[in-house]
């Protein structure tokens, strides 16, 4: 029998596993890009660095990032969580801990996925 | 005189496990670990460990020798010794039973997922079922394993979860028979290994392959698994 839980994202191992390789990637490519955009324009003004985050493919961009950070993020917080969070190695009060730890989780990149959603198209 | 530390631990008697040192005599010659705990037996009679072949090839008396795992039988002083200091400990990570021996049932439970024995439902011919060198050349580096357990004792994320992670030793068995040219049950064997745990819980660290004394790759064997799943379920 394998193993089933319930609250990994995937469901499955191997789509996890992809998801952090992917959402790696596309971090990576994010910060290649801003980083590669401060170096060329070393005298960047506000309204440059705002007409920047005004295109397009720059928002479609940041919020594949973001997208892919909360993905990252919950994937790794859970393995750690059922790592180190676990009954073996605290005892019966582990699961509590560990959902309410994961809802905190979930909890908190809800919130960063939404506050960043909202900067890139709110007013 | 060689100081050897110990770890002792007799649920019966003792409330806690202690280290006792002892000294021995090893008449300045490169004995293996095993030769030294002949020794402290024939001084302390109420020593316990496993041995059996005293070879390499029973894998029966894996231990923790000064920090590092491997077999007793065939890890010479020169090896290990640093100061003139021999430290035993139990493999880590499993139920300890008595002082140096440890429960292996975590251990086998995982082997036993595997499913280690071939499966082929075709009828079988009259003689055998055979295979090209190049088949059999596959299961290189995967069958020699003797199951001595040094690599998933090693292993944090099977410290972590050695319920739900299968380990090294049994992932390398897993891969074993997924390279079997006469197994025809791939596909059953992978739906089953495709949990965020029984395999992903590997993060490739590789201790177990700085222990394994058969010199034996899991790390790889993991790889190629993965590489599996990825063609079968995408
Ligand atoms: S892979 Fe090596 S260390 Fe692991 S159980 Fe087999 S022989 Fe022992
Ligand atoms: S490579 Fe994987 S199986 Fe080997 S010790 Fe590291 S986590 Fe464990
Ligand atoms: S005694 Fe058999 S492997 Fe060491």
């Amino acid at each position: 029998m394998g193993v089933k839980p319930v609250t990994s994202l995937g469901r499955s191992g191997l789509s996890d596993w992809l998801i952090q390789r992917v959402s790696a990637v596309v971090i990576a490519v994010y910060v290649l890009v801003m980083v590669g955009y401060l170096a060329v324009h070393p005298d960047l003004s506000y309204l440059q660095w705002a007409a920047l985050h005004q295109q397009f493919w720059v928002r479609l961009l940041t919020l594949a990032t973001v997208l892919a950070i909360a993905a990252h993020a919950w994937i790794g917080v859970w393995a750690v969580l059922t790592d180190y969070v676990t009954v073996r190695l605290m005892g019966a009060k582990a699961t509590v801990l560990r959902i309410a730890l994961e809802l905190a989780t979930i909890a908190l990149i809800l919130a960063y996925v939404v506050w960043a959603i909202e900067i890139l198209w709110g007013a | 005189m060689l100081n050897v530390s110990v770890y002792r631990y007799n649920p019966d008697v003792d409330s806690a496990p202690r280290m006792q040192d002892y000294q021995v005599d090893t008449g300045g010659k490169d004995l293996m670990v095993l030769d030294v705990m002949e020794l402290l037996k024939a001084q302390d009679p109420t020593l316990v460990f496993r041995r059996s072949c005293r070879e390499g090839v029973c894998g029966s008396d894996g231990l923790n020798i000064n920090g590092k795992n491997g077999l007793a039988c065939v890890t010479p002083l020169s090896e290990c010794v640093r100061n003139n200091r021999l430290v035993l400990r139990p493999l880590p990570g499993l139920p300890v039973i008595r002082d140096l021996v440890i429960d292996m049932g975590q251990f086998y439970a995982q082997y036993e997922k595997i499913q280690p024995w071939l499966i082929n439902d075709t009828p079988a011919p009259a003689i055998e079922r055979l295979q090209s060198p190049e088949e059999r050349e596959k299961l290189d580096g995967l069958y020699e394993c003797i199951l001595c357990a040094c690599c998933s004792t090693a292993c944090p994320s099977f410290w972590w979860n050695p319920d739900k992670f299968i380990g090294p030793a049994g992932l390398l068995q897993a891969y074993r028979f997924l390279a079997d040219s006469r197994d025809t049950a791939a596909e059953e064997r992978l739906a089953e290994l495709d949990d965020p745990f029984s395999v992903f819980r590997c993060h490739s660290i590789q201790n177990c392959v700085a222990v394994c004394p058969k010199e034996l790759n899991p790390t790889r064997a993991i790889g190629h698994i993965r590489t599996l799943l990825l063609r079968s379920g995408t």
